[in-house]
């Protein structure tokens, strides 16, 4: 079973390739996404059929819950607030891998009985994926002027911030993967993420917010493919890594149509009027 | 076992480059939003740590709390690329113009 599992997996990869070269051209773009979506639906029936699968439930209960939520706001969102929808799904997407690298936590002890790569590939997906949900939410307001567009920022302690975040939660993912099992530290990893996501998205500027939900998106890629990793998952290695890297690209390829750098992207202060995508 | 996994990964990393190489500026959100759709494959993890059995009450909580995440992702950011893409079918011409003027 876990071959034919693994086989669907592989057709549900070509047709994702398939799907994406689709997407990059404006005469094949509605088929790839189809092809595209037609690959997820292999790739989760696959899943479905993998031995020994069971809470059978509470997995309805989750997917009636996200299709109750997404379709509708799919549906129904103006065509003006398309680019801070692309940044809620993000969002929820590093959600889901943040929760799940929790989990993973909580059941295995602290990774305790893991092999060191099943940690560290965890801890980075708990990172990056809570830094992509709290960033992408922070864009979302600023796209919905739920926050104001402008960039909002603390000065000169934003940076030296910003570093100190990055070493709190490096310093508990650390210390998780050196054997620490407290429940506290993986929240500390998560917590710090968090306010870090915050951070970073808070002083960028409304008109550069698509190329920063790019970045997200990409990011969002990357820890799904740690968590494949982690979980020895051929299909969330190979989609994550697919989308972390086409993320990178397309990232760059918007930041050079707007004349902006990344890096000047990220550092902030600039773009202060609303979102033009 | 993380030796082919992590051969796997700098494939599929290579892959991702190699699809994104010319792309017309009008179709850069649509784009963006499809690998966005592609990356709620993080729904097989939340299926997969669930489904292999996870106990205790706060687990099960946060698993389907992800899984419900990662359907919003998946349904969502399909119907949203979809909806984006069927703006340009509705105006084929202005579209056409647009694709050539990114190409210049």
């Amino acid at each position: 079973m876990t071959t034919f599992v693994s086989i669907l997996y592989i057709i549900a990869f070509a047709l994702f390739i398939y799907g994406l070269m689709g997407l990059t051209g404006p005469r094949t773009a509605v088929r790839g996404n189809w092809i595209a979506a037609v690959g997820m639906a292999i790739a989760v029936i696959a899943t479905f059929l993998l031995p020994g699968m069971g809470n059978w439930w509470l997995i309805a209960l989750g997917i009636v819950l996200g299709t109750v939520v997404g379709v509708p706001a799919a549906r129904q969102v103006k065509m003006t607030a398309m680019p801070q929808m692309v940044a809620l799904f993000n969002g929820v997407g590093g959600g889901a891998v943040a929760l799940i690298a929790w989990v993973e936590f909580r059941t295995t002890d602290g990774f305790a009985h893991e092999p060191l790569y099943v940690a560290i590939a965890s801890l980075f997906a708990a990172v990056v994926g809570s830094v992509s949900f709290w960033g992408s939410n922070i864009a979302f307001g600023k796209l919905q002027e739920l926050i104001s567009g402008r960039p909002i920022s603390i000065g000169r302690l934003q940076q030296p911030l910003n570093v100190l975040l990055v070493v709190a939660a490096l310093a508990c993912a650390v210390v998780i993967a050196a054997g620490g099992g407290s429940e506290w530290l993986i929240i500390g990893v998560l917590v710090a993420s968090a306010v870090l996501g915050v951070m970073v998205v808070l002083p960028i500027g409304g008109a550069d917010m698509p190329v920063v939900i790019s970045l997200l998106n990409a990011f969002t890629g990357l820890s799904a493919a740690a968590m494949g990793l982690a979980l020895d998952n051929t299909a969330l290695i190979v989609a994550g890594m697919i989308v972390g890297a086409s993320g990178s690209i397309l990232t760059n390829l918007m930041a050079k149509a707007m004349n902006r750098s990344i890096p000047a992207i990220v550092a902030g202060g600039f773009g202060g009027g609303t979102a033009v995508a | 076992m993380l030796v082919e996994s992590l051969a796997v990964l700098v494939l599929a990393g290579f892959v991702g480059f190699a699809v994104i190489s010319k792309v017309p500026n009008t179709l850069h959100t649509p784009l963006m939003s499809g690998t966005n759709a592609i990356h709620g494959i993080v729904l097989l993890g939340g299926l997969i740590v669930l489904g292999m059995g996870a106990d205790g009450v706060l687990n099960k909580i946060l698993l389907v709390i992800a899984i419900a995440f990662g359907t919003i992702n998946v349904v969502g950011g399909f119907l949203v690329t979809d909806r984006m893409l069927g703006m340009f079918k509705e105006k084929p011409k202005e579209q056409q113009d647009a694709a050539k003027e990114a190409k210049k």
